[in-house]
Order: structure tokens, then C-alpha cells, then sequence
């Protein structure tokens, strides 16, 4: 059972302000049935169309997406609309008193749903300006855009973690390792902006290298050699590790599955998390 | 607040004359079985009945009845050992509605190169056994197919199915976990090789379950380090789950033919109850071959957690394929595989009855369901306006 706050299930079973406004200046309609959860938010301005007078929404979900909702427009109501395109989605789960990690995508859908309405009421387009760009995860239809975007904005660094925002990687888990690789660019950004920040004492060129030989020769050559397989390391240039698959490996069909899932998540485990593993073909 | 427990298929409490038999084992009967005193001698000989209890349950002889520690153990323990009997990478058959034990077992020997064949099944959740027939080969090691479906309560023509496989003299695993208790197995009638049973879903606690291998079958063993269990799974036994397990299995047989009458009966009203008062609402799997106390009905436009939630306010418990439910963000691969489309899977249902519902628990939600029903599909875009 998930762990609800008082909030989150008051706001469930009494949700505020459901519906939809007739004539409202802002139509935003985010989500679909084949993903789980869908939310059309309405809002209504004032007459000199500064202020946000009403909110409604209509949500298809389930408990945590039916409270964000309700909290999302008591949240605008009374807002101008410069505020409400402030609103992130930390503010949403916050006003509920925190949502369980996996259903922070609750949160998400709301943020995006509002900024669509507020898109909406200025351009009059109902498509969501992030939905334009490369899609990465093609099961719930998120692309790179929004992934870098709740990368950034909450500070995630791992793939769990932007599962749990955007859904990404949580179907079929094709985009997994693509994901991976857009925190690792995002991140890789941000912590050259923010080097003050103290970090985990870094390794030498020496002692990296020598710990990915390490965790090769114990972790993962192991593996591959009970599949009549093996691994070579041909190169290390900062987070990138090249390597070269031997014997059964080299042929597989499997190869890229091994390389990301296998070689690249142990690395990241034992050496740094920010390592990328690139096969070079003999 | 009333307590209406319809969420069975996932666990049972535990019966009263269960618990009452396993008391002496967990206070002044604690001896080790394998010692040769009196202290372990009597333990053992408690063992010997649980073990007859269990094998008369599916008409098996006692010595092909191995306890494990659960459902799960046993699913494990028969697809694993018998894979693992052959050198290099035999073949495998299985479907895509299995439970998760049998499911990931099969993934794991895939990845490590064992050829899988995922037969799916069609609208209603019936396999095609001309497939089944046609997916046999040579080199195939096991075919694993469950009896009835945790989730739908649909059951396979496991009998037809048993003998399609024995006829290509293959080994046949079915994972039996829902089934036994809710109707008569025989394994003397039906050519299975292995079973599993699962002891918290028959009134048993949680923590024990049994494999049954017919005699003749190689099996290699998951626990290694003793005697125990014919050899086939090592570990000082758990004599009062084990003691627990015969009791329940007991219990069982005898409230058998209650369970295909009255349950049946009480699980009928429920769906036709539901059916009636709610519109747009679907019974998901084929209705003709189901087990007496499961139904899983869709109620479009509506999420299942949303409806759990409320559910579980008026204190009825039952479970959902929903994807919020399961902690994934897809709905249940059973209701995938059916093809039930996503606007009836994220709001799929299933009540589960056992012999200890009564009469007031369905009238409690028939009553309340509607209401439930009413007040989500106002809050969901998705209704169209002729249906609220």
C-alpha cells in the first residue's frame, strides 16, 4: 500500500474544484489512457486577464494523481499568471506534504498541464512545445526535452529516479541506457557549473583505471566467461571506457544489452556512477 | 467498520483448526525430525502425516511431495532443476500470463541462452494448443504452464494440455498455486510431472509450500546440504508450517464441494450484482472456465488504486491490474496479453473469495460500488457525457 500522506488522501477523497469551466481563457489537457493517468486542466482570469479567478480539473488516475490535480488548482487560484508559470512540480507535491518517490510523475502531469494552459490561453496551441523534439522513451511518449528538463529541475541522477518523474524507461526499458547517457550530459553540465560543491574525494587517472581493471577481472569477466565469452579493455579517456567484447560476446545478438546492463552498470557501481561504456569491434 | 475480505487470491487467513494444529510444534514439540531420540522422533512422525495430507489432496503418493518454503521456491525449484538437469541450453515453453516466479525464471534461463517459446493467449485468455503442439521440439527441457490464473481466475485445459506434452514425451510443470484447494486435482488422471503449491493460499500461513514430482522425474535440487526431503531440498524442516500445510490441505478437501457451490454461488451474485448496477463495466477472461471465487471486471474511464482506495475506506479489500497499483507503470501483462484495451486495464478489479465470505460481505459491495463508480467517473475527462 503506498505511504499517502494525510494530505495527499484528504485531497483524494475530497478532491477541490473538479470540472471544467465552460468559457475559460486556458485549456490545458496533458497524459492519455494507455498511460494510466490524464489530466484537463481549465482556468478562468480576471477581467483585466492578469489574475487567475477559478481553476478546474478533470483527472483520470489514481489516488496521487487526483490529489495533485486538486492541488494544482487551489495552489493558482488567486495567482497571476506570471506566478503560476512559476510553479514547479516540487510545489505541488509540497502543498501535499511529499508524494512516494515512484508517483512523483503525479506531480509532474500537473506542472505540465498548467503550463500548457498557460501556453494555451497566449498561443492558442494545444500541443505541448516539449512534446516537439526527439522521443526517447517511446512506450509513454516522453521525449529528451522533458527528460532533461525534470533532470534538472530536481536534481536527479539516476534512471530510477527519472522513471519515477516522467515515466521514462518504465515500459518495455528499451531507453534505458539512453537515459543513462542524458543525465549523465545534463548532470556532467551542471556539475561543471557548480564545482564549489564538495564531492566524493576523486579518484586519480591511476587509481580509476586501475579500479576499472579491478572490477572487470572480478565482476564482470566472470560473467561473460561462463557464457563462452570475454572482455578486453582497450581504453580509458575520463568517464569513457572502451572495451572490446572476445569470444562468444563478440557474435551475440545480445552485445549492446551485455554492454549497457552488464559492463556499464557494474562499472558504475563499483568505479563512478558517471562512466560511459563504448564497445570498440576488433 | 465492516471487514469484507475479497482480496484471497493474493493471501488467506489463516484457519482456526490450522493455527490449532500447529501450536504443540511451536511450544513443547520443538525436536529436530532428523534426530534419532524421542524429541526429534515424534516431530518426524508429525511430518510423515502433513506429507499424506498434502499428497491425498492431488492423489499423490506421499513420497512425491517435497516442502518448500513457498509458492515461489516451488515454481523455482521445478523449471531450475530441471534445465539445469541437461549440459548446454534445452529449450523452453511457457505462456506470457504465467505468475511472476515462473515468469522471471524462464526470463533468467532466456538470457543465459535457453531458446523460449512465450505462447500468448486470445481475447478471453485460452491458449491455442495447436501452438502448443507445434512450439515442442527436440531439445525442449520443460513446458510450464499454469493451471489458473491468479489474476482472471481462468483456467487452461490443463488436462488436454498435460497430455499434448506427455504424448511428445516432454516434462510438464504446472504452477498450481491458485488452484489447489479451489477444485479436485488428480495426478493420477492427469499426466502432470511437477506442481506448486502454495501454503497461505489455502488457509495456511505464509512461509511454506510443497512441489510435487512424480516419481521418475529428474529434478536437481535448488538447497544443497542434507538429507532432508528425499534429498531434494536440504534444510531442517519447518515443522509446524509443514504440520500447518497438511491441516489446511484437510480443511480443504473437506470444504470442497462447498467451495464450487457456495463461494461459486456468492462470486456469481457479486459479478452479476456489479454487472447490473454499474454501466460500462466488462468481466475480464473467459466466464466458462474459471476458478469458483474470482472474478476481474473492468470499470471503464476509472483507475483501479482510485477505486482500491475507496474500496478499502468502506473496509472491502480486493486488487487491481492497474499500474499504480503494482508499483510498475504498465497495467498487468495478463491483461496485456488478453488484449483488454487500456481503458478497461488501468480500472481492472479482482475480488477474490474464500469459504469465509458470507452473504452480508457481497450484498455490503454491491451496494456501495456504484456510488464509487459514480463519483470517479466525475472526476475523469474521459467519460463520454451520455455515460455519467
Amino acid at each position: 500500500m503506498w505511504d499517502y500522506t494525510d494530505k495527499v488522501k484528504d485531497h483524494f477523497r475530497n478532491p477541490r474544484n473538479v470540472g471544467t469551466i465552460p468559457d475559460a481563457d486556458g485549456v490545458g489537457e496533458v497524459g492519455s489512457l494507455a498511460c494510466g493517468d490524464a489530466l484537463k486542466l481549465t482556468f478562468k482570469l480576471d477581467e483585466k486577464k492578469e489574475r487567475i479567478v477559478d481553476a478546474k480539473f478533470q483527472t483520470f488516475g489514481c489516488a496521487s494523481a487526483i490529489a495533485s490535480s486538486s492541488a494544482l488548482t487551489e495552489i493558482i487560484k488567486g495567482m497571476t499568471l506570471e506566478q503560476a508559470a512559476k510553479v514547479t512540480n516540487q510545489d505541488i507535491a509540497e502543498f501535499l506534504g511529499g508524494l512516494p518517490e515512484q508517483k512523483m510523475h503525479c506531480s509532474v502531469m500537473g506542472r505540465e498541464a498548467l503550463e500548457m494552459a498557460i501556453e494555451n490561453y497566449k498561443t492558442g496551441r494545444t500541443e505541448r512545445k516539449e512534446l516537439e523534439g526527439r522521443v526517447v522513451c517511446t512506450c509513454f511518449g516522453v521525449t529528451e526535452n522533458e527528460i532533461e528538463r525534470v533532470i534538472r529541475e530536481n536534481s536527479l541522477s539516476t534512471v530510477d529516479e527519472v522513471t519515477h518523474y516522467t515515466k521514462a524507461g518504465g515500459g518495455c526499458g528499451g531507453c534505458r541506457g539512453e537515459i543513462a547517457e542524458i543525465i549523465a550530459r545534463v548532470r556532467g553540465a551542471s556539475v561543471e557549473e557548480e564545482k564549489t560543491k564538495p564531492a566524493k574525494k576523486p579518484l586519480t587517472n591511476i587509481q580509476r583505471i586501475k579500479l576499472i581493471e579491478e572490477t572487470i577481472d572480478s565482476e564482470i569477466r566472470p560473467l561473460l566467461q561462463q557464457d563462452g565469452g570475454d572482455i578486453e579493455l582497450i581504453d580509458v579517456e575520463g568517464p569513457r571506457v572502451s572495451v572490446s567484447l572476445r569470444g562468444t560476446c563478440a557474435r551475440c545478438r545480445m552485445a549492446e544489452f551485455t554492454m549497457k546492463d552488464v559492463v556499464q552498470a557494474r562499472l558504475r557501481e563499483f568505479v563512478t556512477e558517471d562512466i560511459i561504456v563504448e564497445e570498440v569491434k576488433p | 467498520m465492516r471487514n469484507v475480505y475479497l482480496d484471497n487470491n493474493a493471501t488467506t487467513s489463516i484457519a482456526p483448526e490450522v493455527l490449532e494444529a500447529m501450536m504443540p510444534y511451536l511450544t513443547e514439540l520443538w525436536g529436530n525430525p532428523s534426530s534419532m531420540h524421542t524429541f526429534g522422533g515424534q516431530v518426524h512422525t508429525a511430518i510423515d502425516r502433513a506429507r499424506e495430507q498434502v499428497a491425498a489432496i492431488i492423489n499423490a503418493d506421499p513420497t512425491e511431495i517435497i516442502f518448500t518454503s513457498c509458492g515461489s521456491e516451488s515454481d523455482n525449484m521445478a523449471i531450475r532443476g530441471s534445465v539445469e538437469t541437461v549440459v548446454g541450453y534445452p529449450h523452453i515453453v511457457t505462456t506470457r500470463v504465467e505468475h511472476a516466479a515462473v515468469l522471471a525464471t524462464c526470463q533468467y534461463f532466456e538470457k543465459r541462452g535457453c531458446p523460449t517459446t512465450w505462447l500468448g493467449v486470445d481475447a478471453q485468455g485460452q491458449l491455442n494448443l495447436d501452438e502448443l503442439q507445434q512450439s515442442l521440439r527436440h531439445d525442449t527441457a520443460i513446458v510450464s504452464i499454469m493451471w489458473a490464473n491468479n489474476e482472471t481466475g481462468l483456467m487452461f485445459p490443463i488436462e488436454q494440455i498435460a497430455q499434448i506434452v506427455k504424448a511428445a514425451g516432454k516434462t510438464f510443470h504446472t504452477d498450481t498455486v491458485q488452484t489447489v484447494g479451489k477444485i479436485p486435482i488428480d495426478v493420477r488422471q492427469i499426466p502432470i510431472d511437477m506442481l506448486a503449491i502454495s501454503g497461505h493460499k489455502l488457509h495456511a500461513p505464509k512461509g511454506i509450500g510443497a512441489t510435487y514430482i512424480r516419481k521418475g522425474t529428474r529434478v536437481n535440487p535448488l538447497i544443497l546440504g542434507g538429507h532432508q526431503e528425499f534429498g531434494k531440498r536440504a534444510g531442517t524442516e519447518n515443522v509446524p508450517y509443514i504440520v500447518g500445510l497438511g491441516k489446511a490441505c484437510e480443511l480443504a478437501m473437506k470444504y470442497m464441494e462447498e467451495e464450487n457451490t457456495r463461494v461459486l454461488a456468492m462470486r456469481d451474485r457479486l459479478e452479476e450484482g456489479i454487472l447490473r448496477s454499474c454501466p460500462d463495466v466488462r468481466v475480464n477472461g473467459d466466464r466458462k472456465n474459471r476458478l469458483p471465487n474470482t472474478t476481474n471486471i473492468s470499470f471503464e474511464y476509472i483507475e483501479g488504486e482510485s477505486i482500491l482506495l475507496m474500496l478499502d475506506d468502506l473496509g472491502v479489500a480486493a486488487s487491481s491490474g492497474s499500474a499504480c497499483t503494482s508499483g510498475s507503470l504498465e497495467p498487468s501483462h495478463v491483461m496485456r496479453a488478453m488484449g483488454v484495451p487500456f481503458t478497461a486495464a488501468h480500472g481492472s478489479i479482482r475480488f477474490s473469495l474464500s469459504r469465509y465470505n458470507t452473504d452480508d460481505d457481497i450484498d455490503h459491495v454491491i451496494k456501495h460500488i456504484p456510488s464509487i463508480v459514480k463519483r470517479l467517473r466525475e472526476l475523469s475527462p474521459f467519460v463520454p457525457s451520455q455515460a455519467k
